[in-house]
């Protein structure tokens, strides 16, 4: 017989299997490069740094040791994934995989001196928060099945107007300005998918070059002809919170943040609990799975969605503002760089779920501050490939190695009230 | 205004009581691009009364109670509640009027509990807009123990059987102290037994004063269970009737227009050789569940063999295995003694093989393909419509236009597109496709599901002209009197598994619902 | 209840809607340079675009030396529609593709034109094609979603010719910044009018270009395989019942549409720019996006769309040198354009004219 040639996503049967298989294998090869590169490659005691300046806390180890474990965690996996399976929880099991891996990576790169672990994670959780902003406002448009490719365009945006705004008056309303243009471009969505029924990935890439467009064209009239008048916001430094910032280690990478890091927390916390414990959830989660069953029970499916859409767009417009208030403090042309477009990955990743969404972009966050740590340690690779590791995380992400989620199912079908 | 007594002693203590209704349509009129759902229907339902709204596949009963349940906002008429005349912007307001209905597709949440699903749209909230979940399932429980209705509050709609997502169904109109209650085609997924169950239920809401409207295209459930029935016919009410003082004949004739012909004229079968064999085939769904588990049978050259089955008992997936779109788990499927069990659909194509699928729109015809480009769907790659890579279109015209003649396809001309067409002459279009080859072997899915009843009659004797010219048949229906009208011999699926074999002459529709309903072991 | 579908063109969906869209979007972007430059920008800057896109030779052939690569590149983009597949990666393709014809422009040498001209051209489709087949064989396999997955390899595809411009086989002799070696002669696309005045810029690209419309729609609409595409595109459910392969279909509509973009960028690198530098595709596989909808992803609609869009280009620079308005400006006015193309009802709506249906759906879910 001729070998099988049928549509992928036609042949259900070894799905799982196959998966389970690929992973096993996955992890076979993880085992195998920490063994033979990072185990035996490694000489002598890697310091991480978990202290602050000042605080003495080290973690001291022997590379070859950790990596040697970590070779036996990755085998032992390996061996679980080809005989029984994972099955729901590989998603998770998976990231903890990853980030051991880059453990070992690391001590590897440090082995015989020391490095700021401490450093790196407050790293990972900075990169983190515009990527988790992303994937939260992407959560809340597909719930009401939406798709929001426009992320992008919407931090981008919002980048700007916080540059604009809060140089003009105070980094304060430049916030508020930020948040509102995400609103905006929301609306406009909003009003193309829903009320005009405009193919929705088509709508989001419009609002993407709409956003590029005029945040260039306005920089280049504006911004760059006089940066100290329309482009010095300033930047909202960190801040301690008393006595949580002061536990050991956590303290430091959780409350020694800025306040885009809190609100992230925040809001987190807060849509998990509207999603799934409200009756604005409820609703919404309803009008993402099947429209028609909540229009039956007279839930407004058009002003649910519409809803939505705008407070996922007010969301990515803050964060958006987290790349010139949060970080560099001026705007740049094109300076979102594609992670509106990460936080879809990390939405895909995180399974629709508000915490998910955030842990994804965590990974993604730690491949972001990897590469910056890297550059700094010099191992030989070359800058320009380290820059690609989010980029290439995220294909891993999406092409399913890590799980095919089951999103919203209306997710991306306009609405026709019959 | 009878049965009111009842309904007040039966009404929660929570909520405020409802009088007893009595709905009246006037004059109701509604027109879609070309065609007159309905025209000028006049109606009556009263609390306590079981109407029966009897009419062919496209008569306008959805039409008239979608309308009433304020989906569709009708073009002329009223609708008048204890005398007078309300306005539904939205089901919003016909709920609030008590009215409720089952839709014949459940609007359920599939990924959404029993209770979940039962409060959407009318959730007990605390502060802060929390869902006080403690109150909504007590009210489930109470209405389940109060009307019979078994059903455990948390499970996930998904994990249900049909017949169960049917009670939660009910469960979310009562929850909603409706008075009048419509049942869009109830029973087309349930098993006769589950049937006599749901009947049960549907005379204890009467019974508690409800008003009840039953839709059905089924003349022997509706002369059961109606106090009064109400016949339409293309958009119109062509007459009523109360049960027993009508035949079935006469009902039928009112519904169609004329004496209608359930059966199929067809010669015995002349079995010849086996053609399609199938063995110990396992095939998982898409939650790895195994809904075919371990099948065997054979169809041989020049016989119909039918499956039935509820949906749902495997026989989607038995028919994706043997058409290539699935490969099976286990076991061995042969075509005229080939092995094609991991073939591809269009190996087995080129081995004789004709598929008429389930779901004609999805996966039968590309609706915004002409007719010629669906007609050579799956035969462009051949002479004469291509040569090489080179496509020949007056070939592919040629051929369509001579098919549309032969397969009496009514439309002005093949550069139509396929979503132009009726439904019965869409589904005569795939049979053209399918029988113009030189099949060994026809798998057909619901051959007529949703077909006007002159195409019903015509790929019938279709697919007997095919089996005397030497093809070997498999149908797969879930429509009893189908299997019953066509086959030679007949297979029943229960579970994944073959339970019961048997042929028209031997059996009675009520043994093969037992069998359906894996009563027999 | 059958209808006749319509056996004429709808003039005023095909034509009418999207010169009103085109229209409009001008009027916004006027009102855009009101509000940042003021009331009397307008008039020069628009005076400007036009002189610089239709008045005299120079500015035809300006004009139609910037449509060549969005023709190509806006190919690309339909053919990846017509399939249901949204290749949002032209800007990587058009970045490998036109390195890989560089690379082949420098590395060969002493072969004639007739040789290495079309060797370089191979290179950049082929470039193109494997960073397009890349994402096609991802949603075949995996079900990994196009417009992510492209999106990714066009950050990835700047950050490799970063990496290549650093490399002592590709950096220029004797410079630092990143810019590589020169095509040779022989393998540059041959100027048209150079007989005129040599700084005519027009080159044998802009022929490539037709002729690959015209073989993208004789692909389409006149081959097994373009029967395959749409079928595909239109319902891959019913064209998997048909014994149609999805997943091969899938990899090899993203790859060819990988090489058409992978040409767009090898058009600009032998016919334009003759090396590679950063950013060297300046945003023509996004304004692919805009032209591929605005020419209804029909070939000839995409060569009238990339001519338009060429004037907007060409007469843009001319805008941005003598009145100040800066060519972003052209971008906020094609997304304008797409607005009004894909929701033709604002258009109905802003005009009072009757229009057909919208895009539709072009694309496929996460799901799907």
């Amino acid at each position: 017989m001729t070998t099988v040639d049928v549509p992928a996503e036609l042949v259900r049967v070894p799905a799982e299997v196959k998966r389970e298989r690929i992973l096993g294998v996955v992890y076979l090869i993880l085992a195998a490069i920490v063994a033979f590169f990072f185990a035996m490659g490694s000489e002598g005691d890697a310091t991480f740094r978990l202290g602050e300046a000042g605080q003495d806390i080290d973690l001291t180890f022997s590379a070859a040791g950790f990596s040697w474990v970590v070779s036996a965690i990755f085998a032992f996996l390996a061996v679980i994934h080809l005989t029984r399976g994972i099955g729901r929880k590989s998603n998770l099991v998976l990231s903890i995989a990853l980030v051991l891996f880059a453990f070992a990576f690391l001590a590897w790169a440090a082995a015989g001196s020391s490095f700021s672990l401490l450093g790196m994670l407050r790293t990972t959780v900075s990169a983190a928060t515009p990527i988790a902003f992303g994937a939260l406002s992407g959560v809340l448009c597909e719930r009401v099945a939406v798709i929001n490719i426009g992320i992008e365009g919407m931090l981008l945006t919002g980048a700007f107007m916080s540059a604009l705004v809060g140089t003009v008056t105070n980094p304060w309303v430049g916030l508020l300005a930020a948040t509102l243009s995400g609103g905006v471009l929301a609306l406009g969505l909003a009003v193309l998918a829903i009320r005009y029924r405009v193919d929705q990935i088509i709508a989001g890439v419009v609002i993407n070059i709409f956003a590029l467009g005029l945040t260039s064209f306005l920089s280049s009239q504006i911004l760059v002809e006089n940066p100290d008048r329309f482009n010095r916001p300033g930047v909202l430094q960190a801040f301690r919170i008393p006595l949580l910032a002061d536990i050991p280690v956590i303290g430091p990478i959780l409350f020694n943040q800025n306040i885009f890091v809190y609100a992230l927390w925040i809001s987190v916390a807060l849509t998990a609990y509207g999603l799934f414990r409200t009756r604005w959830g409820l609703r919404a989660r309803a009008v993402g799975e099947h429209p028609k069953a909540a229009d039956t029970l007279g839930v407004n499916v058009y002003r649910m969605r519409y809803l939505n859409v705008l407070l996922g767009g007010l969301v990515a417009g803050f964060g958006g503002a987290y790349f010139t208030l949060g970080s560099v403090g001026a705007f740049n042309e094109n300076m979102t760089a594609g992670r509106g477009f990460i936080g879809l990955a990390a939405m895909i990743f995180g399974r629709w779920h508000p915490v998910g969404a955030l842990a994804a972009a965590l990974v993604f966050g730690f491949a972001d501050s990897l590469q910056v740590r890297l550059g700094i340690l010099d191992v030989g690779i070359p800058s320009d490939f380290l820059l690609m590791a989010p980029y290439l995380v995220t294909i891993i992400v999406v092409a399913g190695v890590v799980g095919r989620a089951r999103p919203p199912a209306a997710d991306g079908q306009p609405y026709v009230k019959e | 205004m009878s049965g009111g007594q009842l309904s007040t002693t039966l009404c929660s203590e929570r909520h405020v009581r409802r009088h007893p209704l009595r709905l009246e349509l006037r004059g109701i009129t509604k027109r879609f691009p070309g065609v007159v759902a309905n025209d000028g229907v006049d109606l009556t339902i009263e609390s306590g009364e079981i109407l029966g709204l009897l009419g062919e596949n496209g008569a306008g009963k959805t039409t008239l109670m979608n309308i009433l349940y304020g989906l569709y906002s009708a073009d002329e008429g009223q609708v008048l509640i204890d005398g007078e005349e309300v306005h539904f912007e939205g089901p919003g307001d016909a709920i609030a009027a008590g009215i409720g209905m089952v839709h014949q597709h459940f609007m359920l949440v599939p990924v959404f509990t029993v209770t979940e699903n039962v409060v959407l749209g009318n959730e007990p909230t605390g502060a802060l807009g929390r869902i006080d979940m403690q109150e909504a399932r007590r009210e489930v429980r109470e209405i389940s123990s109060r009307y019979g209705l078994e059903v455990d509050p948390d499970a996930v709609i998904e994990d249900l059987p049909v017949g169960i997502q049917q009670r939660v169904e009910i469960i979310k109109v009562l929850f909603r102290e409706a008075e009048i209650i419509v049942f869009d085609e109830p029973t087309a997924v349930l098993t006769p037994q589950e049937v006599e169950e749901f009947f049960e239920i549907v005379r204890g809401l009467k019974e508690a004063g409800k008003g009840i409207v039953f839709i059905t295209h089924k003349l022997g459930e509706m002369l059961e269970i109606a106090d009064r029935i109400c016949v339409l016919r293309r958009g119109k009410v062509v007459g009523e009737a109360i049960p027993g003082e009508v035949t079935p004949g006469e009902l039928a004739e009112m519904m169609v227009g004329r004496p209608v012909e359930l059966v199929v004229e067809k010669s015995p079968a002349d079995p010849g050789d086996p053609v399609l064999e199938v063995s110990d085939l396992v095939v998982t769904d898409a939650r790895n569940h195994r809904a075919v588990d371990g099948v065997s049978f054979t169809v041989r050259a020049g016989e119909i063999v039918g499956i039935a089955g509820v949906q749902g008992n495997g026989q989607t997936e038995l028919v994706e295995a043997i058409t290539g779109l699935v490969i099976p788990l286990a076991g061995h499927i042969t075509l005229n003694g080939r092995d094609i069990t991991r073939a591809t659909p269009r190996e087995r194509h080129r081995l004789g093989m004709s598929h008429v699928p389930e779901d004609r729109q999805n996966d039968g015809l590309v609706l915004d393909f002409d007719l010629t480009e669906n007609l050579v769907l799956d035969s462009y790659y051949q002479e004469p419509y291509s040569r090489g890579i080179v496509m020949d279109w007056d070939a592919a015209r040629d051929h369509a236009e001579e098919l549309i003649r032969q397969y009496d396809v009514r439309t002005p001309s093949v550069d139509v597109l396929a979503s132009h067409l009726s439904g019965g002459n869409q589904q005569k279009l795939i049979v053209a496709r399918e029988f113009a080859r030189d099949t060994a072997l026809i798998v057909a899915s619901q051959p007529t599901r949703g077909v006007d009843v002159g195409s019903i009659e015509y790929i019938h004797r279709r697919i007997v002209e095919e089996r005397d010219e030497g093809s070997a048949v498999l149908i797969v229906s879930s429509e009893l009197d189908e299997i019953l009208a066509l086959s030679d011999r007949i297979l029943v699926m229960y579970r994944g598994r073959i339970v019961a074999e048997t042929t028209p002459a031997e059996t009675t529709p009520a043994e093969l619902g037992l069998y359906m309903a894996g009563q027999v072991a | 209840m059958e209808r006749i579908a319509p056996s004429h063109i709808d003039w005023r969906s095909v034509v009418l809607v999207p010169l009103l869209a085109v229209f409009t979007a001008l009027v916004i972007g006027a009102l855009i340079i009101v509000l940042t430059e003021g009331p009397d920008d307008v008039v020069p800057a628009y005076v400007a675009l036009f002189r610089g896109a239709f008045v005299g030779i120079s500015a035809i052939s300006e004009t139609l030396t910037a449509a060549t690569p969005l023709i190509i590149a806006g190919l690309s983009v339909a053919l990846g529609f017509r399939a249901g597949l949204f290749n949002i990666g032209v800007e990587g393709q058009m970045t490998v593709g036109g390195m890989a014809a560089v690379f082949a422009g420098f590395a060969l040498s002493g072969l004639p034109l007739v040789i290495h001209l079309p060797l370089a051209i191979l290179a950049g489709f082929i470039g193109g094609a494997i960073w397009g087949g890349i994402p096609g064989w991802l949603r075949a396999q995996t079900g990994a979603h196009e417009v992510i997955t492209t999106i990714m390899l066009n950050f990835i595809a700047y950050r490799l010719i970063d990496y290549l411009l650093k490399q002592p086989a590709i950096i220029r002799e004797g410079r630092f910044d990143p810019i590589s070696k020169d095509v040779l002669p022989s393998a540059r696309l041959p100027q048209l009018l150079d007989w005129i005045t040599p700084s005519l810029r027009l080159h044998g690209g802009f022929i490539l270009a037709l002729l690959l419309a015209w073989g993208i729609w004789w692909l389409l609409f006149r081959s097994t395989i373009g029967f395959e595409f749409r079928a595909v595109g239109s319902n891959p459910s019913a064209a998997a019942y048909a014994g149609m392969s999805v997943t091969a279909t899938t990899v090899l509509v993203m790859a060819i549409a990988g090489g058409l973009g992978g040409l767009a960028g090898a058009n600009q690198t032998l016919g334009v720019l003759y090396s590679v530098s950063p950013g060297f595709t300046s945003g023509i596989g996004f304004d692919a996006i805009a032209l591929a909808l605005l020419g209804r992803s029909h070939p000839g609609g995409v060569v009238l769309a990339g001519l338009l869009f060429g004037a907007l280009r060409a007469g843009g620079q001319v805008m941005q040198v003598r009145s100040g308005v800066g060519i972003d400006l052209i971008t906020v006015v094609q997304a304008l354009i797409i607005v009004f193309i894909a929701a033709p009802a604002l258009v109905r709506a802003l005009y009072r004219v009757r229009a057909g249906e919208g895009a539709g759906q072009l694309t496929r879910g996460w799901s799907a």
